[in-house]
């Protein structure tokens, strides 16, 4: 028993941390959510795989770090924090994952890793697919198949998103070449999008929270900083107690997803539960701990709570993700509490 | 990354289970009352005798050396067998790592074996009338008498101390001091000429908390626990174990979200959508304060303190314990008001952010510690 990342698994982390610092600052964040962001994406995107990230989780034989979703954690962890505006998640987590060691798809996993290639992910089936004016790629799902989109000359219907930077398309039916018919395939990439997602998550709690804090201690009101008050504390000291115990849960996801563990479904899904909640909760308590100015998009505040409503509610909403832990838990089914009690059907 | 345990780990649990489902006593009445205290006491006793009473002291004192992973291992097992709330809880969980630390030689061995052996029942004598959540404002006062201290004042909220024989308090040394500076930690046995002990009952009626007064007590210079003038940072040096791990290890809590299970799936007939969420909800926390444990734990066996941060694991699982209870009783329905173990578990939740420093106080420690929030 050590649950703790090891001394490796911090230095990377803290690597990519101070990477991102200097690479996607929140200008870069920001830039991205109107089109003269581009440039700043591409440049991102090729820090990231000149760094190893994007095919991290290849063997070293192959040219990887030989990672596993233990240890990309907490890398996702700093993706969040950061509010990377590219699928980092998608084609780390999910894409590269699923192409290595598939006969054929060599170059799309060669572009890939090298950064040549962008590659983002949706397989809820939404019709909406988040990060495709900016990805060359995309895994999709038709019905319980896998496929692979070449986005290259698909015409997209860009939408408007709360998250500016989302670059997101509405995707009727893709076509697309056929990756795998194996559910287990679609399963386990579904569960490292979730995973990936709520690590995401945890590292945008932080990143709302820092903010909130800095703030709170340089706004002075009656004299005194607001962060001096106790309704503020306590509210900030809410934030983290909901961050620090949804940590811990995805750790033990991304264990169980390692070791091909039965639970693992079950503790994705906890993961993700906790991971949007904190989430959720965050971003309604740090825009109040700002005051007015969190209500601004001149501050960055917003790029980050905009962030994480997308993703606390993609790759399993926290309502999905509380319902496959109750499955698991192996609890009946709700009754109507509407009716009397002697119209009860029994 | 590494959830598994070792094999010597595993041997030791199943020992545990096996030991525990063989014993552990069915029904027992509340610990809280005179007849269950009793009971109770057998109970410890039987634990004791079998040297599980304290699995990680020094066999010395009845423990087995067990490490800070096999004491998480014996306290699920425990809670999971059903077996009950400790009533020595207070001398072997607050006052005993106290008692390791700044203990003299004499006082470990004096105090500890019988404490284990719940021959020595320790109540904590901290809060006063007119000192709770500021606890340096205690005004109980210990005077210099010759070859020892001559005790006058009140302590009032002491939990089971109309059942305990000793108690362990903080008295004022010297008035002239600051407030922190002037306290020692002192040592009373409850039979001392002048002790007058009140028991009264709780939220539940039962004569779980005590006043406990005292008239010109005399005790030797042998009862002050780590110095005079010392007892704020002795006492604050284990705050750590009554709001973490040690008081309230995740077992109780997966236990409890275990039977809570059991319950929706009887009752499935009243599992309305809320009741289940609220199911999924005590699980998940109860997983959770054990999966943030483990890391905690961890942290401990390679050095790192947990310092302020006992005062997170202190919010989540007071306010975990009284979610799993308001759950529990949507679920019986109309039976919710029958005396029972979930009415009286939701009753005792209530006292979860009251006892062992306020939850508002918890707060404020996170903002200001953790977060380096401003003080005010
Ligand atoms: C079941 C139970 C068992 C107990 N057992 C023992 C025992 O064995 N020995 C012992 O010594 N004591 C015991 N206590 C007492 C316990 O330590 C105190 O109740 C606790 O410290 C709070 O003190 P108080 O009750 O005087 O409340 P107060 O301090 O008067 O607080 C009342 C309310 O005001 C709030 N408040 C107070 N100060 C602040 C502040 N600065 N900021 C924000 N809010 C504030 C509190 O959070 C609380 O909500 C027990 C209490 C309970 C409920």
């Amino acid at each position: 028993m050590r649950f703790a990342p090891t001394a490796q698994q911090v230095e990377l982390a803290t690597a990519v941390r101070e990477l991102l610092a200097d690479a996607c600052p929140p200008e870069t964040v920001r830039a991205a959510w109107g089109s003269e962001g581009e440039k700043a994406r591409v440049d991102l995107w090729r820090q990231l795989a000149d760094l190893g990230l994007l095919g991290a989780v290849l063997p070293e034989a192959d040219g990887g770090l030989g990672l596993t979703e233990v240890d990309l954690v907490p890398l996702m962890v700093e993706v969040g924090r950061a509010a990377v505006p590219l699928p980092v998640a998608e084609t780390v987590a999910v894409l590269v994952p699923l192409l290595a060691g598939r006969p054929g798809d060599g170059d799309d996993l060669t572009g890939l890793v090298t950064g040549n290639l962008v590659g983002t992910a949706e397989l809820a089936g939404s019709g909406v697919l988040p990060w495709a004016g900016c990805s060359d790629r995309a895994l999709v799902r038709s019905g319980s198949e896998l496929r692979l989109v070449d986005l290259t000359g698909v015409p997209l219907e860009l939408v408007t998103t709360v998250d500016g930077s989302r670059a997101a398309a509405r995707t009727p039916q893709l076509p697309g070449t056929l990756l795998s018919t194996d559910p287990a395939d679609l399963e386990r990439a579904w569960l490292r999008g979730a995973l990936a997602t709520a690590a995401q998550l945890v590292g945008l709690v932080h990143r709302q929270l820092d903010l909130a804090v800095a703030h709170a201690a340089a706004r002075k009101q009656f004299g005194v900083p607001i962060g001096s008050q106790q309704a503020v504390k306590h509210m900030l000291a809410d934030v983290l107690l909901d961050v620090r115990f949804a940590l811990p849960v995805v750790q033990r996801a991304a264990v169980s997803l390692a070791a091909g563990a039965p639970e693992a479904r079950a503790h994705v899904a906890a993961a993700k539960a906790m991971a949007s909640r904190a989430a959720d909760r965050a971003a309604r308590t740090t825009i109040q701990a700002h005051g007015a100015i969190g209500y601004t998009v001149e501050y960055d505040l917003h790029l980050y709570v905009k962030r994480a409503w997308a993703l606390a509610d993609t790759w399993g909403s926290e309502t999905h993700s509380r319902a496959v832990v109750a499955d698991s838990l192996g609890l009946p089914p709700a009754v109507d509490p509407s009716v009397l009690p002697w119209e009860a059907a029994r | 990354m590494d959830l598994t345990w070792s094999p010597a780990e595993e041997a030791f649990r199943a020992e545990a289970r096996g030991w525990l489902e063989a014993n552990v006593p069915r029904g027992l009445p509340s610990g809280d009352t005179r007849e269950g205290f009793t009971a109770h006491l057998e109970w410890e006793r039987k634990l004791f005798a079998d040297r599980w009473a304290v699995v990680s002291w020094p066999e010395r004192y009845g423990g087995r050396d067990a490490s800070l992973w096999e004491w998480l291992i014996f306290e699920e097992e425990y809670y999971r067998a059903g077996a009950p709330q400790r009533v020595t809880q207070n001398g072997i969980f607050l006052l005993a790592p106290t008692v390791f630390e700044f203990g003299t030689a004499e006082q470990q061995d004096e105090i500890l074996p019988r404490m284990a052996a719940a021959e020595q029942l320790w109540g904590q004598g901290w809060s006063e009338p007119g000192a709770g959540s500021d606890l340096a404002a205690i005004s109980s006062r210990a005077d210099k008498v010759d070859g020892g201290w001559r005790i006058n004042g009140q302590k009032t909220w002491t939990t089971r101390g109309a059942f305990c024989t000793h108690l362990f308090g903080l008295f004022r040394t010297d008035p002239e001091a600051s407030r922190h500076a002037g306290l020692t930690y002192l040592l009373v046995p409850l039979d001392t000429p002048g002790v007058t002990v009140r028991g009264f009952g709780r939220l539940d009626g039962d004569e779980g908390f005590a006043e406990v007064f005292f008239d010109d007590v005399v005790v030797p210079d042998s009862a002050v626990l780590g110095g005079v003038g010392q007892g704020w940072s002795v006492a604050m040096a284990t705050t750590g174990s009554e709001r973490g791990l040690t008081l309230r290890s995740p077992g109780r809590f997966l236990a409890a979200a275990e039977r809570l299970r059991r319950l929706a799936v009887e009752r499935a007939g009243s599992l309305t959508a809320s009741a289940r969420d609220g199911v999924v909800e005590a699980h998940l926390r109860a997983e959770a304060y054990q999966l943030f444990t483990l890391a905690q734990v961890t942290d401990l066996v390679e050095g790192r303190t947990p310092g302020a941060e006992s005062s997170l694991n202190k919010l989540y699982w007071s306010e975990l314990d009284i979610a799993l209870h308001e759950t529990a009783l949507e679920l019986l329905g109309p039976e919710a008001e029958l005396d029972g173990p979930w009415s009286r578990g939701h009753m005792f939740s209530l006292s979860g952010p009251i006892y062992a420093g306020t939850n508002e106080i918890q707060r404020s420690i996170v903002a200001e510690r953790l977060l380096g929030l401003p003080r005010r």
